[in-house]
């Protein structure tokens, strides 16, 4: 049958695409009334959808930003510990003095300070030894190690004086910061004068108070001293945790990274606390109101499609003529299948574009109304709008197959 | 007689001077359409028939005669029982649904009773859909279209929609669709059982014009006013043909 194709010439400029786009799109716009109520299934469905995703969204937004200053953004190391018979956890590892400056090397932490409680050894940390033996012996407060960086990394700050510095802490200075409520304790309110306190019976100047530290609260109460001095002074092994303030995020690469800068030979011997991926904190929050809109919105793409559907199928009953006149003057099966296909495709595709703008537009509503920041995924709404186009894809099979087994010579038998 | 060779073997050089450059537009051979039933129908018994390019042939005859069976033969809407149909030399038989379409638009014009044009575009874009589906080259779709509304006198009417139209009108803006595409033969099904007298006369008319042009046309009817301006007459009667003389 070559020969058809030699006479007939010009394949090219048989029905192709743009022809097909035309046909279809003048197929939609002859009864644009009927159009409004084909699309409202879709529109709302997928509207539903839009809405449910952005409110989850813009609410698990709301909570991550709640948790931030604090969860979201600190870790800590330590040495794993391991009980051997009975008795208190006990290290496996000593993690080297330099930890902080190891672990803030790592992309994602943003400053990082070490820690050590240090034990007193029966002494008692007073603003004057003064050794009454009718008074009972005063309650100390505890004694911590800290280096220079760790207030920064806990987030902590100075209403008074100074934190010590690197320097001091290779001196191993006799110098003291005191935590807020340790400071009210020692009656120690101004540091300008150079205050001392006594460990036991020696004097440290106090050169700083601090507070805040809202991940290491016990530091309020306590009385901490450089590292160095602690070595110095108190005999202090190691220290005994990294803190870290990092950057949203970050958790997974630290988790993996402080091991291993920390013990390069040992890394299975650090534990890392980091925090729990935002996301999975959303999801954990958020996932059952979701299931229920999500289901909703569902049955709403449901009643949607088959909304479609029936007026793509009732559409092709109507225009039976219409069909028998194309295949009469040469369209394929294929050329009527595509048109209807295409007009059900973009049905869809108008409901999924209308339904979209409208979920977005109902959760910048919501949102401004509970003064909150929206929050919406583009790739969700896009992805919506063009959900809509494969509701009616998958809407238009049928009517589409219908219309292209029609045959001419019934549907020329009926007017147009 | 059941079966009247309107032309033996020897016969289509008195008519088709060179057959070989020329071949008959349509030339149905022993072409017989059978629907399946008890007993089985016989819209169309074994016949012959031979257009020639040029022609203006009528067929008639009473309704149920097998019309309307000739005519989806003839326009490859619908597919013979036995024999075979050959459309400006092409064998049709064994061509594909897709090929024959490709046929039907590109080589025949259909004009109908009921007009079958789309209430909701203009006389211009109904006559246009013709070109979409024939592989007219786009360039030239809207020159032709135009040409062609030109030649039944309807440029004054481009951009009505059809329901605006007369009867007449309509079926001249339905024939402006059957010739845009260039077809070999045209072929009209009762183009006038829908219009009075004088609206027919119109119509007929604008048929003469066309064949004074070359086109090949093949009217069915049952009206004898109208079957009288063709040069060749076909009888149908119970699914048989015969020449009239």
């Amino acid at each position: 049958m070559a020969k058809i194709n030699v006479r007939l010439g010009s394949r090219g400029d048989q029905f192709r695409a743009r022809d097909l786009f035309r046909e279809a799109a003048a197929g939609i716009d002859a009864r644009p009334g009927r159009l409004f109520l084909t699309i409202l299934g879709t529109v709302l469905g997928i509207a539903s959808v839009v809405v449910t995703v952005g409110l989850a969204q813009t609410a698990s937004g709301q909570i991550a930003r709640q948790f931030d200053a604090v969860a979201v953004t600190q870790a800590m190391a330590e040495p794993g510990t391991t009980r051997s018979g009975w008795g208190p956890a006990q290290p496996v590892a000593a993690i080297p003095w330099d930890s902080d400056i190891r672990a803030g090397r790592i992309a994602g932490v943003e400053a990082a300070g070490l820690f050590a409680s240090v034990s007193l050894q029966g002494e008692v940390i007073t603003a004057l030894p003064v050794n009454d033996p009718s008074q009972p012996m005063p309650a100390s407060p505890p004694l911590f190690a800290a280096s220079a960086g760790l207030l920064d990394a806990v987030r902590g700050y100075t209403t008074a004086g100074r934190f010590f510095d690197a320097g001091h802490d290779a001196r191993a200075d006799r110098v003291v910061v005191l935590g807020a409520r340790a400071a009210e304790r020692l009656g120690v309110s101004r540091v300008e004068r150079q205050p001392s306190i006594f460990i036991g019976d020696r004097s440290y100047t106090v050169i700083g108070i601090i507070d805040g530290m809202q991940r290491r609260t016990d530091l309020i109460d306590g009385v901490i001293v450089p590292m160095g001095t602690a070595r110095a002074n108190f005999g202090l092994q190691a220290p005994e945790q990294v803190h870290m303030r990092i950057a949203v995020g970050a958790g997974p690469v630290i988790a993996e990274q402080v091991p291993i800068a920390l013990l390069p030979n040992a890394p299975d011997n650090v534990r890392v606390q980091v925090p729990v991926l935002g996301s999975t904190m959303r999801d954990n929050i958020q996932a059952d109101i979701n299931v229920i809109f999500l289901a909703l919105g569902a049955v709403a793409l449901l009643v949607g499609g088959l909304g479609i559907a029936n007026v793509t199928l009732l559409s092709v009953m109507e225009r039976v003529g219409e069909i028998g006149l194309r295949r009469a003057l040469g369209a394929r099966r294929r050329d009527i299948g595509a048109q209807f296909m295409l007009e059900s495709v973009a049905v869809g595709l108008l409901g999924g574009l209308i339904g979209a703008a409208l979920g977005v537009a109902v959760v910048v509503v919501a949102s401004a109304a509970q003064a909150w920041t929206p929050i919406l995924d583009t790739v969700v709404v896009l992805a919506s709008a063009l959900g809509g186009g494969v509701i009616g894809l998958v809407a238009g099979v049928y009517p589409a197959l219908k219309a292209a087994s029609v045959e001419p010579i019934t549907a020329l038998r009926g007017g147009l | 007689m059941t079966v009247l060779d309107l032309f033996p073997p020897e016969a289509p050089a008195e008519f088709v001077p060179e057959p070989a450059i020329r071949p008959a537009v349509v030339e149905l051979r022993q072409v017989a359409r059978v629907f399946p039933g008890d007993p089985p129908v016989h819209a169309l018994r074994p016949s012959n028939l031979v257009v020639a390019d040029g022609d203006y042939l009528s067929i008639v005859g009473p309704s149920g005669s097998g019309k309307s069976t000739l005519l989806n033969l003839l326009g490859l809407l619908d597919r013979p029982t036995s024999g075979e149909y050959l459309l400006d030399g092409v064998p049709t038989g064994q061509a594909s649904e897709a090929q024959r379409s490709a046929l039907r638009g590109g080589r025949i014009g259909f004009v109908f009773q009921q007009f079958h044009l789309l209430p909701h575009r203009s006389v211009l874009e109904n006559v246009l859909l013709a070109t979409t589906y024939s592989g007219v080259p786009r360039k030239e779709r809207r020159q032709r279209a135009l040409a062609a509304l030109d030649r039944v006198h309807l440029s004054h009417r481009l951009h009505f929609l059809p329901t605006l139209l007369s009867g007449g009108e309509r079926q001249r803006v339905a024939i402006a669709r059957a010739v845009v595409t260039a077809p070999q033969v045209l072929l009209a099904d009762e183009p006038t059982g829908n219009l009075d007298t004088t609206t027919s006369d119109g119509v007929m008319d604008l048929f003469d014009e066309l064949h004074r042009d070359g086109l090949t046309l093949i009217v069915i009817t049952h009206d004898l006013s109208v079957s009288g301006r063709a040069e060749r007459r076909v009888r149908i009667t119970d699914g048989n043909l015969s020449e009239i003389d």
